[in-house]
């Protein structure tokens, strides 16, 4: 089942085009990731998909429903990660989780051991009451990903689940990764992480300039063009990786 | 607009207003108290009586006008210019069912809910001393709504247009604090060049401290003009921290 299409989707700030008549379906279930260089449209792609910024033109669809038309239905089903830290940081790590459950409307009886539930599964139930402002990156990574289980979403969208993450952290962001896909849910991530993508996508797109110039999974990518994941990404953006080098 | 979810945002603004309420308050607080002391009993001293009354009591309804008014600019500026930008709650807020217009019509009724709650207080300071006539004064309590959502409407479209924080000082500087002065809470306006009570008469400050003092002495009847005024400002702002708010964050 297709669970989001783009088709033809424009966005333009001001004289910018940030995305360039981009077309993809997203599978229920499956993981799949936006790959490019800064700058190439992913969190501006996925922006639209969780109805943050309306498209210029061309349409998108996230569980049948379209995103200009009804983006408050859409964002109750969806999870969002995004890429700054936008934690609450009046409020204590346990706080930022019930106020958040709140605008999804979720009575306190049920976001409470909801929320425990989800400390729990990013280990940090013993950071309950702490301070926002004295967690470590990688626990607001972690926090900033319960946070975005609260409403038990159908489709999880992540923008660089693990930038700036030492390699203890990046392996637990990945094994929750690998639970929730267990679980069956639909996850949209960017990553500028080769290994990552490999290692978690199903299906990438590959990114650049606006535009999507290559969509498959990592192991086809990979026949067609030789090398592993990142010598693929390199050729298709451009750059081999002497040229990165020099 | 959906009221069920721009509550969800005064509700947040809430949560955080009880963790952070002691300091907060006994700030907002101590202003007016200072003001009463420095003025009312410092240069009270050498005032005689305005319009028969003695001249503490003259300014204290004012009081009640003032920090009401500084509850909501405060909270609307500076406040709703943290939360836009540097803490991005905005972003984490929009990432749910809550849209942009939600989002304003909540940080409104916030701004206009911190005026009752800071109007309320001074309240009942001013006539635990003694400085207020009649109870007729509660009745400003739905008044100070009123009020607090135009002072809200005028700092939000001010947190949509500007390019930073530092232009907060303009604001303060060439509004907030001529209004302050000139709004007749610390001298009647019938004195000076008629200009001034002209431009007063555009002010909220103006009619707000009008109805305080009247409300302050028992005259109920008498202040429907003001109140008139400042709903129908009221209305007229509305639309306004709506569509520029929505042009500034949605891009």
């Amino acid at each position: 089942m297709v669970l989001v299409r783009a088709d033809n989707l424009v966005k333009h700030y001001g004289a910018l085009c940030a995305v360039d008549n981009i077309s993809f379906e997203i599978m229920q279930g499956e993981c799949f990731g936006f790959l490019g260089p800064n700058g190439a449209g992913k969190t501006t792609a996925m922006s639209i998909i969780y109805c943050f910024m309306p498209p210029t033109s061309g349409s998108v669809t996230v569980f049948g429903l379209d995103v200009t038309n009804q983006p408050s239905a859409i964002k109750a089903r969806i999870g969002v990660m995004p890429q700054d830290d936008n934690l609450d940081p009046d409020l204590s790590v346990f706080q930022n989780l019930i106020v958040y459950a709140r605008y999804f409307d979720i009575p306190k009886k049920i976001s409470v051991p909801y929320a425990w539930k989800l400390l729990d599964f990013v280990e940090m139930r013993d950071k309950a009451e702490v301070n926002i402002k004295s967690l470590s990156g990688g626990m607001k990574r972690r926090l900033l990903l319960a946070r975005a289980l609260l409403n038990n979403p159908e489709l999880l969208i992540m923008d660089e689940p693990t930038v700036g993450l030492d390699p203890h952290s990046r392996h637990a962001v990945w094994d929750n990764l690998a639970h929730l896909k267990a679980e069956g849910k639909t996850t949209i991530l960017t990553t500028h992480y080769m290994e990552e993508a490999q290692r978690v996508c199903d299906r990438v797109a590959i990114m650049d300039n606006g535009k999507i110039i290559e969509t498959g999974t990592p192991t086809n990518l990979i026949q067609k063009y030789g090398g592993n994941l990142e010598d693929v990404y390199l050729r298709l953006t451009g750059k081999n990786l002497k040229e990165v080098i020099a | 607009m959906n009221l069920r979810r721009a509550f969800r945002v005064l509700q947040r603004n809430f949560t955080v207003f009880t963790k952070l309420y002691r300091s907060s308050l006994a700030l907002n607080f101590a202003e007016p108290i200072l003001y009463l002391w420095a003025m009312g009993l410092g240069l009270g001293a050498y005032v005689k009586d305005i319009h028969g009354i003695p001249y503490i009591n003259f300014i204290a309804p004012g009081m009640i006008a003032s920090s009401s008014m500084f509850a909501a600019v405060y909270e609307c500026t500076y406040g709703t210019f943290v939360r836009m930008t540097y803490q991005k709650t905005f972003d984490a807020i929009l990432a749910t069912p809550i849209n942009i217009y939600d989002l304003v019509a909540g940080e409104l009724m916030w701004g206009a809910a911190k005026s009752v709650i800071y109007g309320t207080i001074i309240m009942i300071v001013i006539s635990a001393l003694g400085l207020v006539n009649s109870a007729a004064i509660i009745a400003v309590l739905p008044v100070l709504f009123i009020s607090g959502l135009i002072f809200a409407e005028i700092s939000m479209i001010f947190v949509a247009i500007v390019p930073g924080i530092d232009s907060f000082n303009y604001f303060y500087t060439l509004f907030m604090t001529p209004m302050f002065l000139f709004s007749g809470i610390f001298f009647p306006l019938d004195n000076l060049p008629p200009l001034v009570t002209k431009i007063a008469f555009f002010t909220p400050l103006y009619h707000l401290v009008n109805i305080c003092r009247s409300f302050a002495g028992g005259h109920i009847v008498g202040s429907h003009w003001n109140i008139l005024w400042m709903v129908a400002v009221a209305l007229v702002l509305a639309p306004y921290p709506f569509r520029l708010m929505k042009k500034r964050i949605v891009k």
